[in-house]
């Protein structure tokens, strides 16, 4: 049933026999439909495109965020609370007593013990698992987030697809899902490995027992979600994911099957994220992702390299989920209450440096605040793991604590961390100008290599590094995974510090917070939640539209309120939403096709008598290469030269008159004999031809039949013929 | 149109590369080098060939700099600052940065005038656009530029440049064999007009590289052993990293504690490039970088200018290559007297140079000047650890992208026209070699564009199976056909591109399928057709049919109008070769060509009047339309013949 629907929307081409259908909405019209429209920046879309009758998945996302509704891993610090809470131990089974106690709760607020206690599975993209990944044709990653779900396509049998992403991108996610791996880890230690069955939590009368908001993560709005848990992939799965990515620098050119011209474009949402342009025999069309015009750290948004294209898909929904979630700047938690405190009215200014001195704004309030809670002997727990924050982060509050001559231990934490860090410094040509800059002026790339060799900034793989422990100083400031505060050194830390009223905890917004800390509850620790600029901001899209040009957009439906298009604009809009298929008419009716210089001369034109035409017969070899047709005169030679100027097929009505007038003036002489019919039916009329031989002209309706004693009188019979009416 | 190539340097000489391409419109200046042998105006290109009243900018779409060797970039601060050129320039994000390196050398050869400052240097680098391995740059609408890794140096790179339909590769040094900090050449199977390919090591074939590597390491391991001093001259870049990696391998393994001094801050300075831009180096390197830094040499210290004359063993590698002046040549003029110390030079040296002079024999005495001469008692050690490619390597590159032309440049003459004949007669490819200020034209790429229409590109690539049987050469194999033997199938598939080109006023040309094309002018088939009725002799028949036949068996009746047309089949089968003759039982077909009994009494088609022959004649009725006149005619007077030949 849903293999039907890649091919077609019920109820449309009705008329069509199923495969003529089929083959006239591949090869007619590019078909979009949007999987996910995700959730904030480490959710980005998924959608699937339909075009050269090649299927193309856009990014691969995991969400992360449906973690909260696992409980973390207990730590020392609360086991002995653990200890009496039944609900909470590992291998605790439901028995019926438990059940009804439960049953009661379903009504009341969230607490800790509503939290699922297993092995945690993860959840990818809704609409994904209902199709059959064995006719994806390619896969584009844009950025990291987009990757990590990737190693659950690539090890099922049968997914063929070829997977591009660039360097970066690839190198990024792969740390990301080794780390996630790692970190997952903890809780197979804990729980014991996991059966090969349904986990208990997924049935449905356990998740009847559950409270609303946990079974509305778990099922979706509509319940269509529970096919999209799955158990984590292996570091095993994730290195054979890798193996099957083809790694593109920005602006590099790969041809997929001879058609798909693919590149990528600097989106400057991150390092390496990227915009795509795809070109095609027929259209060109563009990909935009969440992107950033002049990031910090990340090379910019390089949105001329998208000019010009016939279609514009427009994918950074970034600018959703500041409208619905909390306003954009920042807001205070504090144990008991959310008072928001607005940092600052969103700008409104098209001017790009705006965006940036916002953002260098927040970093600033940030460092202070981190400074205050340093001074008051607290620490600063940062689990924050966009790369570009991070390393900004760390600039920045390494620079704050010199300049107010605290000597404060940063910590990373994290078993990637290392090489991460190495990593980001050793790919300039990849970040912004700036940074390049640095380059040529011999500096490093990155504050950070110097903090590491003045001893100021330490890595370690884990919480139970022994090194951690020889160096553990507090206060102290840590970076480490993971934002859900599920998963890896976060949680160890939040134990520790969660009654710390000095200590800092800093979230990014955008998610459920107080979900999120409610296994840390009682929270005396302050929380500062700030968001960071994500994508494209609503009043620039439209002047971004302006400047690239297309001739179609694709928006988001959401987005119909938010951008109003005036009849002045050029380019016609459609707008999409979540599981809907568009379909999205053709520009031309024609491909673009190149011919071989050689075989443009043996073009022998002819002027058609009734219309302003010049028309040839063609032959040749037909390739596809480069996202084009090609055609050349081909190996073989041309079977003889005389017959190939011949006309093979002619059109109108031969005129008697003219046909015998022309004829004399050959030297052959005719007569008419009107009206026989041959075999009776038909209305002919015979011309017979006795001088200089015999022969015989049946003109019909729709035909002509030349019969004569020898080949050269029936070759000028057909050349009188062929002068009277129109040929090729 | 012709693609135009003006070779300004490089033409039958190693040094000053540049060359100027002319295609479709375009004109690209690649690489702009400078002659380290002359001190006067032949050092630079000759650039008032490309514009006589110096208006560069129009003269040129824009500059394309492979890397940042003198002999390829020397001479572009002069073309922009002083010769005025203000077009965009393209070179790999690294070369900006290493050209100051080399300017020290050119201010520290003897004193010499320059040409140009260093505000000159710095003014240019700012004009420079950084390109990246692999990207592709769109130059203006109608050209594009790619880089692809060259492996000659760090930052090094071969140009693809396309304008329409026509295109080029430039390649710059290049090396074909991975080392161990930089990796081999890579490019892409492209559709070439043009290669213009280095030639400097046109004729030399080298052999595995760890014999000339344990040659080196013997010869400084005995040398520091004997408590003497190394000398490597070489230049910040490239050669002094390739070796340094291997020494310190072999410090690790020998566990060795005699010092390596870098000469000078500058060198230092391009490791520390070279440790942040991992991407230009080798997979090894690559893949080693997060656990240890090759380039993080844990034996390198820097060199102080007093530690010249400090007694003890140490290898130093010292700043400029070639001896050419500057501290590599006061170095030099201490150590060279005794006869303990080693001085090695890695690969080639520029005529004129003090290494130059030490590789060409052993003096036993150099004129620093005029006045001045040394003692060279020194050990010297050849090196050839040259980061070109050799001629295997370019026969490899030509072979592989298999263009229509190739160019020789940056090579010495005789050894290029070595190579030039290798080219043509083992790959048949048109091969030059131009001197200086030659141009040389080869003909261009073109295609023109058209639409086309879905059903025409359908329908072309759609199979079309044919199948045709293998004419039988011996008379064994034709013996055997009577019926029952089947004779080789071949089935070829001839998908061949048929349809209409269409030119209407005011719309652009389009390709429609035959079908569509009278649907689109909405006109009516009139189809032409050719027919012929003819009699053939029976009794001939008859006899044929026996001779025939009577070998399997005369009992089997095969008379009657019915076994005529089989006979006909075979009298077909027998003397058309390569012809598709299919047989219907009432019809054979070849092509469009069918033949059949004619049953009328009065056909309208029986033109020929009947021979005058007592015997009943059988008429037979063909049609064919104009495609298959010729056929058409060739199987009619081969059935007639046979029936007036047996007369």
């Amino acid at each position: 049933m849903y293999f039907l629907d890649l091919f077609c929307q019920p109820g449309e081409f009705k008329g069509l026999p199923y495969l003529q259908r089929q083959i006239f909405v591949l090869f007619i019209f590019m078909k979009f439909t949007c999987l996910s429209k995700g959730g904030g920046f480490h959710f980005p879309p998924c959608h699937v495109l339909n075009v050269c009758g090649f299927r193309i998945l856009f990014d691969c996302p995991l969400d992360l965020s449906a973690l909260t509704i696992f409980s973390p891993v207990p730590t020392g610090y609360r086991a002995v609370v653990d200890e009496k809470d039944s609900d909470c131990q590992p291998y605790s089974t439901l028995d019926s007593d438990c059940v009804t106690w439960k049953r009661q709760k379903i009504g009341k607020p969230l607490d800790a013990n509503d939290l699922i206690c297993a092995v945690p599975w993860y959840k990818i993209v809704k609409y994904l698992h209902l199709w059959n990944v064995s006719f994806i044709d390619v896969v584009l990653i844009s950025s990291p987030m987009g990757m990590l779900g990737l190693p659950f396509l690539t090890r099922i049998k049968g997914f063929s697809a070829k997977i591009y992403a660039t360097e970066v991108t690839a190198r990024l996610g792969q740390l990301m899902m080794e780390d996630l791996v790692s970190m997952h880890m903890e809780f197979r230690q804990f729980y014991g490995p996991e059966g090969s069955t349904f986990p208990r939590w997924m049935e449905e009368e356990e998740l009847d027992l559950r409270p609303s908001a946990l079974r509305e993560v778990v099922l979706g709005k509509d319940g269509a979600e529970l096919g999209g848990w799955m158990p984590l992939y292996s570091a095993a799965d994730v290195k054979h994911c890798l193996q099957k990515v083809q790694t593109l620098r920005y602006a590099e050119e790969v041809c997929y099957n001879g058609k798909l011209v693919i590149k990528a474009f600097s989106s400057g949402l991150e390092i390496g994220t990227c915009n795509w342009s795809i070109n095609g025999p027929k259209r060109d069309i563009a990909f935009i992702s969440s992107s950033i015009f002049v990031p910090a750290h990340a090379m910019s948004f390089d949105y001329h390299a998208l000019q010009g294209k016939d279609i514009v898909l427009y994918s950074d929904l970034s600018s959703l989920d500041t409208m619905e979630g909390i306003e954009d700047g920042y807001s205070f938690l504090t144990t008991d209450s959310f008072s928001t405190l607005s940092w600052e009215e969103s700008a409104q200014s098209l001017l790009n440096t705006s965006e940036h001195l916002e953002e260098r704004e927040k970093l600033y309030y940030l460092c202070s605040c981190a400074a205050d809670s340093l001074k008051a002997s607290g620490s600063v727990l940062i689990p924050i793991n966009r790369l570009g924050t991070f390393i900004q982060l760390l600039e920045q509050i390494s620079a704050s604590l010199e300049s107010s001559s605290l000597k404060v231990p940063i910590y990373v934490i994290s078993s990637v961390a290392e090489e991460l860090l190495a990593y980001t410094n050793v790919i300039p040509e990849w970040l912004c100008k700036e940074r390049q800059e640095k380059l040529f002026s011999g500096e490093p790339l990155f504050a950070h290599v110097e903090l590491i060799k003045d001893n100021k900034l330490h890595v370690f793989p884990t919480v139970h590094s022994p090194k951690l422990l020889i160096n553990w100083q507090e206060p102290c400031i840590v970076f480490c995974p993971h934002w859900c505060l599920r998963l890896g050194p976060v949680v160890h830390l939040l134990h520790r510090w969660s009654g710390d009223p000095n200590s800092l905890l800093v979230l990014e917004s955008g998610h459920d917070a107080q979900l999120a800390l409610l296994p840390f509850q009682p929270m005396e620790m302050k929380v500062l939640q700030c968001s960071f600029l994500s994508g494209i901001k609503l009043p620039k899209i439209l002047p971004l539209l302006n400047v690239l040009q297309p001739k179609i957009t694709l928006l988001p439906e959401d987005l119909r309120q938010k951008v109003r298009f005036t009849n002045v604009n050029p380019f016609s809009v459609f707008h999409y939403s979540e599981n809907k298929t568009l379909i999205i008419p053709s520009l031309k009716d024609s491909s673009e096709l190149e011919i071989a210089t050689d075989l443009a001369f043996q073009f022998q034109w002819r002027n058609l008598k009734h219309e302003n035409m010049n028309i040839t017969r063609l032959k040749g070899e037909l390739h596809v290469a480069h996202g084009k047709h090609w055609l050349h005169s081909g190996n073989k030679p041309s079977k003889s030269n005389s017959s190939k100027s011949r006309p093979l097929l002619h059109w109108g009505t031969p005129d008697l008159e003219t046909l015998l007038s022309i004829l004399s003036k050959m030297g052959i002489n005719a007569s008419v004999e009107q009206g026989v019919g041959v075999e009776g039916s038909k209305k002919a009329c015979i011309v017979h031809v006795h001088d200089p031989k015999k022969a015989l002209i049946e003109i019909g309706d729709t035909g002509t039949v030349i019969s004569a004693v020898d080949e050269n009188l029936a070759s000028l019979i057909f050349e009188a013929m062929d002068s009277i009416l129109d040929g090729i | 149109m012709a693609i135009e190539c003006l070779v300004l340097g490089a033409g039958q000489q190693v040094g000053k590369s540049c060359v100027v391409v002319s295609m479709n419109g375009k004109r690209i200046m690649f690489d702009c080098g400078m002659d380290m042998a002359y001190h006067d105006h032949r050092r630079h290109p000759d650039f008032s060939r490309i514009s006589e009243y110096g208006d560069f900018d129009k003269a040129l779409t824009c500059i394309v700099i492979t890397h940042f060797h003198l002999d390829h970039i020397g001479a572009l601060p002069y073309f922009t600052e002083v010769c005025g050129y203000r077009g965009p320039i393209y070179m790999t994000a690294l070369a900006p940065s290493m050209l100051e390196d080399y300017r020290k050398v050119m201010v520290e050869r003897r004193g010499e005038e320059e040409q140009f400052t260093s505000e000159h240097i710095v003014e240019c680098m700012k004009k420079v656009i950084a390109v990246d391995v692999k990207q592709t740059v769109q130059v203006d609408k109608d050209l594009m530029i790619r880089a692809y890794y060259a492996g000659h140096v760090l930052g090094a790179a071969m140009f693809y440049t396309k304008v329409g339909d026509s295109a080029i590769v430039y390649t710059g040094d290049y090396n074909m064999t991975p080392d161990r900090h930089l990796g081999a050449a890579q490019i892409d199977r492209l559709q070439l007009d043009l290669l213009i390919t280095e030639s400097t090591y046109a004729t030399t074939i080298r052999d595995s590289k760890y014999g000339r590597e344990a040659e080196f390491l013997k010869a400084v391991h005995k040398c520091v052993l004997g408590g003497g001093k190394v000398l490597i001259p070489t230049f910040a870049l490239g050669r002094a990293q390739e070796l340094c990696i291997l020494l310190e391998d072999y410090w690790e393994r020998m566990n060795l504690k005699i010092p390596i001094y870098f000469s000078s801050g500058l060198t230092m300075q391009a490791n520390m490039y070279y440790k942040m831009l991992i991407s230009w180096t080798s997979q090894k390197v690559k893949e080693t970088y997060s656990t240890r830094n090759a380039f993080d040499f844990k034996h390198v210290l820097n060199f102080d200018r007093s530690m010249i004359s400090a007694p003890g063993p140490c290898v130093l590698f010292a700043t400029p290559g070639w001896i050419s002046g500057g501290f590599s040549l006061e170095v030099f003029k201490q150590w060279a007297p005794s006869e303990m110390n080693l001085i090695t030079l890695p690969g080639y040296c520029a005529a004129g140079t003090i290494g130059h002079k030490l590789m060409s024999g052993k003096p036993s005495k150099i004129d620093l000047d005029k006045d001045t001469q040394l003692d060279v008692r020194c050990q010297i050690h050849q090196l050839s650890f040259s980061p070109h490619t050799d001629a295997k390597g370019i026969m490899d590159l030509v072979k592989f992208l298999s263009p229509k032309h190739v160019i020789l440049v940056h090579g010495e003459k005789p050894k290029m026209a070595t190579l030039k004949g290798r080219i043509y007669s083992e790959l048949g490819i048109r091969c030059d070699d131009p001197a200086n200020n030659e141009t040389v034209c080869i003909p261009s790429t073109h295609h023109v564009e058209v639409g086309a229409s879905n059903t025409f590109i359908r329908s072309s690539l759609n199979p079309n199976f044919n199948f045709s049987k293998m004419s039988s050469e011996d008379e064994s194999d034709s013996r055997l056909k009577d019926g029952k033997f089947m004779p080789w199938l071949q089935v070829k598939d001839e998908r061949a591109a048929e349809g209409i080109l269409v030119e209407e006023k005011g719309k652009r040309a389009k390709i429609v399928h035959l079908d569509e094309f009278l649907l689109m002018l909405g006109e009516k088939k009139h189809d032409i057709r050719f027919a012929y009725c003819f009699p053939i002799n029976t009794d001939n028949l008859e006899d044929t049919k026996s001779t025939d036949v009577s070998s399997s068996s005369n009992a089997l009746s095969v008379s009657g109008r019915s076994s005529w047309l089989p006979m006909l089949y075979i009298k077909l089968s027998d003397e058309l070769s390569g012809g598709n003759i299919q047989y219907f039982g009432e019809q054979i077909q070849v092509e469009s060509f069918s033949v059949s009994l004619c049953l009328k009494d009065r056909c309208p088609y029986r033109i020929v009047d009947s021979p005058p022959n007592k015997c009943e004649a059988v008429f037979f009725c063909c049609a064919w339309s104009i495609a298959d006149e010729k056929l058409a005619w060739k199987i009619i007077s081969i059935l007639e013949n046979r029936n007036y030949g047996t007369l």
